[in-house]
């Protein structure tokens, strides 16, 4: 059921979780239909070891640089059941333990669908695998304490840290993300950060190093991944008929990427 | 302690030896009865660390490696990549003289001819392959040999072709039974070669006289008298052996007696038998385990350093690195990049649970780092959950740096194998001088589907192979049908098949027989008739295109299905779908369950692979379009892989649906490509070697049993096509070897490019 959480200040459909629960209130887990885009097994990026990898449609925000642009429309995906999915996952459970991995949420934004999100996780959960939840923040409100029970670990994705650049990149507002991050803090709930540097954008020096303190003061920000801007999600763009913003843009070079580590390193923190 | 008198035998090096070879050596029953496993596990010394203890190469070993790169690279540059040929003497365990690449270099010595990377002639497995080779690169035959050969003395290739059915030549011609060695060795046979070393040769002569003795029955029938025969032949190569070790000094007649005669006289009966058998796969065994045990006891007694140690596997690896046989291009098509299968296995555990991992199985794998990558010796780790953590950590890191790892599950091959087993070729158990197999190349079943739904006749040829039947003359393929007519084609074509495998080896024994080889195995031996399949993946996925989806059937003016067109999606092998999964083991089972229905020759128990080395291009190019959308001419996947591209799941739904392929009814192996791409195996060094460990544990609990394990991107083997020059070492794993990639065909290296490269944007 979505009733329970409070709502963000979204504004498309895009973002609502359109899927009711179709099991007995009674169940334990209830049964959630949800909008799936692909599935990756033995994914390695997002989160510890081997990874069962889901990517979940619909994503309110329109990053300039997505190289998923895919899975921005929920209904451009296939409409799943969570049992099923639990099945699957069970049939790599074996394999994901001894790879030291688990389950990771991601997408598109997994928070537009949170009841099919919190399904998945407790049945993850059951199975006795590590849990990751692979989100931009701006809906993390969805995401009530119970559902957060379930995620071992959060990567989280500020993709700036000025409202003005957060907009310019995202089209909609910082805050909402930086609540929940801080929401995760006083949970103590294990945070990796994830920044995505893109020259131009996003390679502002005062600002990461705005974010590196902020990070730094939160404490349970386990590890920080710069991932350097790549341009192999760009063809995707005019099969959509959308205008990329970024072309001609080239990935930052690998002295840029690891000058911005340093930022983070300079503030105590594991930079990847 | 039983101590053997020794003949004195001068020290050539600065290694000393001293009287009794077995000293220090746990006393067992392998002293009264030649018995390699009870001598290994009475006395190794398993290891448990990590690879901080190894050396590098020493200088010389460096210097040695160096002249040997400068020949690899003129033998690329020659035609054919051949660099030199012997076109006056027939190959022999004793027909050429010593050969050095550099005398003061070298620490173990012995070359195939009297030159590095000079190839031999050997021509009982067919003359004209012979002839066909040389003067493919260049070279003439003497004309001494055109009049032995054929009319004075009858090949292999010969007797094969008087005894073929004309249905066997009519498959053979069409491609549905295609890489028979009816024109070459047979090879994956695995000589013992430990023993030589353990025991000495005089006393395993002794120890076959025995076995002549023990044939003095009534009646002498056919069995009796063919393996009488073969004995006295065996004693004959024993004797040849020794002849050949006097040669280079050293008297092969008595053991061992440290570390250093220990990998020379193993090398020794290795080298004699490359010499006089040119098998596809001439495969090493299980040696590095049981040579630790030498190492061990001179590193104690102080007579050799780590540095040693290492120059002595150096040294070994070089050798094995320079095995060559003269080819022809038609083979090299098939089996690219001139492979010659010396596969060694390293690792696995003991039936009692301890490891089997040494620090000589390390330190056979810091060849890799010490020489750089190469193809050979085909370097085999027998994976199991239980390997120490240190071993399992060095073979990732050691994969991912040099893709010249396979890995088997001996979890999975243990209980049918026992704990001294080897891997012939690719992925063929055998336990060692105790088992050897018939070597029976491949059936296309893609190529049996569509004769299923054409009657029999061919769909490029339109030649009637099999029998006519009635084709299916529906617009839609129906399932049912199609399974109707599959079942009788399959018990046809492996009739057939077996039938020339047969052939095969009733004239192989007769005129080829590898005399040495069964030198270095037991009296008795389990003899198995190793049959294979090509194109499961391209059968799976066109049968469940037919039963998921409408499969039109679009014929051409002889009436034959050529091409298909698929309404709708199916599931596709390589996604950890039942509904395809579980037909493609119903086909691996049914297949194996008609093959062991057949009367094999001498008694071999029939089994089969799943298995295409890198013939999947030329399989393709010889079959039709197929009902899973695969258009005429394209290749097959490699082995059991998923068709390229369509297995969108990841890597571990890829696996998933291969370790679900029954081994119990393929138990000559079933092999396994994965390719990753660096960035996705993990974003740290230490992290992408414990994912690969994890993936490796998780493929092997889950019952799969073979896998190549490649890491690299596509664009440096697109940059290596357009400049082989800088991609000397450049190494990949192939269905079941390893190559040089610049030495694989473009057609090849083209299709390596296409196949699936797991990683994420």
């Amino acid at each position: 059921m979505t009733s329970s959480v409070a709502r963000s200040t979204s504004a498309t459909d895009l973002v609502q979780e359109v899927t009711q629960s179709e099991a007995p209130e009674a169940a334990a887990t209830p049964c959630v239909k949800g909008w799936v885009h692909s599935l990756e097994t033995g994914g390695t990026l997002d989160g510890p070891g081997l990874r069962y990898v889901l990517f979940l449609s619909g994503c309110p925000l329109r990053c300039c640089y997505c190289h998923n642009p895919d899975t921005w429309h929920m209904r451009k995906g296939k409409l799943q059941s969570s049992d099923d999915i639990a099945a699957e996952i069970a049939s790599f459970a074996p394999f994901l333990k001894r790879g030291r991995g688990g389950v990771t949420l991601t997408g598109g934004e997994p928070l537009v669908q949170p009841e099919f999100c919190r399904a998945i996780l407790r049945a993850s959960k059951e199975l006795g695998l590590h849990t990751a939840l692979d989100t931009s923040g701006f809906l993390g409100a969805r995401a009530d304490d119970a559902f957060l029970k379930d995620v071992d670990l959060v990567l989280l994705d500020i993709k700036a840290f000025s409202e003005a650049t957060y907009r310019n990149v995202t089209g909609v507002r910082l805050r909402p993300t930086l609540d929940f991050a801080e929401r995760l803090s006083a949970m103590k709930k294990p945070v990796w950060l994830r920044y995505v540097l893109v020259p131009d954008f996003t390679d502002n020096t005062t600002e990461i190093e705005a974010l590196a303190r902020y990070v730094a003061d939160l404490k349970n920000v386990e590890r920080v991944d710069v991932l350097p801007y790549h341009d192999l999600g760009a063809y995707k763009w005019p099969r959509l008929d959308k205008a990329y913003r970024l072309a001609g843009t080239q990935p930052p070079k690998l002295e840029e990427t690891e000058r911005v580590r340093n930022i983070f390193r300079g503030r105590g923190l594991l930079a990847t | 302690m039983n101590a053997i008198v020794m003949s004195s035998r001068v020290d050539l090096n600065d290694f000393p030896t001293t009287n009794d070879p077995w000293r220090g050596f746990k006393p067992g029953a392998w002293q009264h009865e030649v018995n390699l496993r009870d001598f290994i596990l009475d006395n190794i010394t398993p290891y448990e660390g990590d690879a901080s203890f190894l050396s590098g190469s020493t200088k010389r070993t460096k210097a040695l490696w160096d002249k040997v790169a400068e020949l690899l690279k003129e033998e690329r540059a020659s035609k054919g990549g051949v660099l030199d040929a012997d076109t006056e003497v027939v190959s022999s365990i004793t027909a050429h003289g010593a050969g050095y690449i550099d005398r003061d270099l070298e620490v173990v010595f012995g070359l195939q001819t009297d030159k590095p990377l000079k190839r031999g002639i050997m021509p009982f497995g067919g003359w004209r392959m012979v002839v066909k080779g040389l003067e493919a690169y260049g070279f003439t035959p003497s004309p001494k040999l055109k009049e032995v050969f054929p009319s004075l003395r009858k090949t292999h290739n010969d007797g094969v072709f008087d005894v073929y059915t004309d249905e066997i030549l009519r498959c053979r011609k069409s491609g549905l039974i295609t890489g028979l060695p009816d024109a070459y060795g047979r090879g994956r046979i695995i000589g013992d070669y430990r023993r030589v070393a353990l025991y000495g040769v005089d006393r395993l002569i002794a120890d076959k006289q025995e076995q002549m003795t023990s044939l003095e029955v009534s009646p002498l029938d056919s069995d009796i008298l063919q393996l009488r025969e073969e004995i006295a032949e065996q004693i004959k190569a024993l004797n040849e052996l020794k002849e050949m070790g006097t040669v280079y000094g050293y008297d092969l007649s008595q053991p061992a007696t440290n570390a250093r005669e220990a990998v020379q006289w193993t090398y020794f009966a290795y080298l004699a038998v490359v010499k006089e058998a040119n098998g596809a796969a001439m495969s090493l065994g299980r040696v590095s385990s049981f040579l630790d045990i030498y190492i061990q006891r001179d590193l104690s007694e102080g007579t050799l350093t780590e540095a040693q140690a290492q120059e002595l596997i150096d040294q070994f690896v070089i050798k094995l690195r320079l095995v060559r046989f003269l080819r022809t291009p038609e083979y090299d098509a098939l089996f690219s990049g001139d492979p010659t299968w010396v596969t060694e296995v390293l690792g696995g555990m003991a039936l009692d649970g301890s490891t089997l991992v040494t620090r000589t199985s390390f330190r056979m794998l810091q060849t890799l780092h010490n020489l750089g990558p190469a193809p050979e010796p085909n370097l085999t780790v027998l994976w199991s959950e239980k390997l120490p953590k240190g071993f399992k950590e060095f073979c990732a890191e050691t994969s991912i740096k040099t893709c010249s790892l396979q890995y088997e599950n001996d979890d999975l091959m243990r209980p049918y194998y026992g704990d001294d087993y080897g891997i012939a070729c690719c992925v063929s158990a055998m336990q060692i001088g105790k088992q050897m197999q018939f070597f029976g190349a491949r059936a296309n079943l893609a190529k049996a589907l569509l004769y299923a739904i054409n009657g029999g006749r061919d769909e490029k040829s339109g030649v009637q192979v099999v029998p006519a039947f009635a084709p299916i003359t529906t617009d839609v393929l129906d399932y049912d049908t199609v399974v109707e007519k599959f079942l009788p084609m399959l018990e046809w074509l492996a009739r057939v098949y077996v039938n020339a495998l047969n052939a095969i080896h009733y004239m192989h024994d007769k005129y080829m027989y590898e005399r040495l080889e069964m030198a270095l195995h037991d009296r008795d031996v389990l003899r198995t008739m190793a049959c294979g399949i090509a194109g499961l993946s391209v059968v799976a996925d066109s049968l469940s295109a037919i039963k998921h989806t409408k499969v039109k059937v679009i014929r051409d003016e002889r009436g034959l299905a050529t091409d298909f067109e698929i309404d709708g999606e199916y599931p596709t092998f390589g996604n950890n779908d039942a509904r395809v999964d579980d037909i493609a083991s119903w086909v691996v089972e049914t297949f194996m369950g008609i093959l062991r229905q057949q009367k094999a020759y001498r008694g071999a128990t029939p089994t089969q692979s799943v298995l295409t080395i890198t013939s999947n291009v030329v399989y393709g190019k010889k079959t039709g379009s197929t009902p899973d959308g695969r258009k005429a001419g394209e290749p097959f996947a490699p082995g059991a892989n998923p068709m390229h591209g369509r297995d969108s799941k990841g890597a571990l739904a890829s696996m998933a649906s291969v370790a679900k392929l029954p081994y119990e009814h393929a138990q000559d192996g079933i092999s396994y490509t994965f390719t990753i791409v660096p960035s996705a195996l993990g974003p740290t060094e230490d992290e992408r070697t414990e994912n690969l460990v994890g993936m490796l544990d998780g493929y092997v609990a889950a019952g799969g049993h073979h896998m190549n394990v490649n890491v690299f991107d596509q664009q440096t083997l697109l940059h290596a096509m357009d400049h082989p020059e800088l991609y000397p070492q450049l190494t990949i794993r192939v269905s079941g070897y390893a190559v040089n990639f610049i030495k694989l065909t473009r057609e090849q290296q083209l299709d390596v490019i296409s196949r699936t490269f797991h990683q994420r944007h």
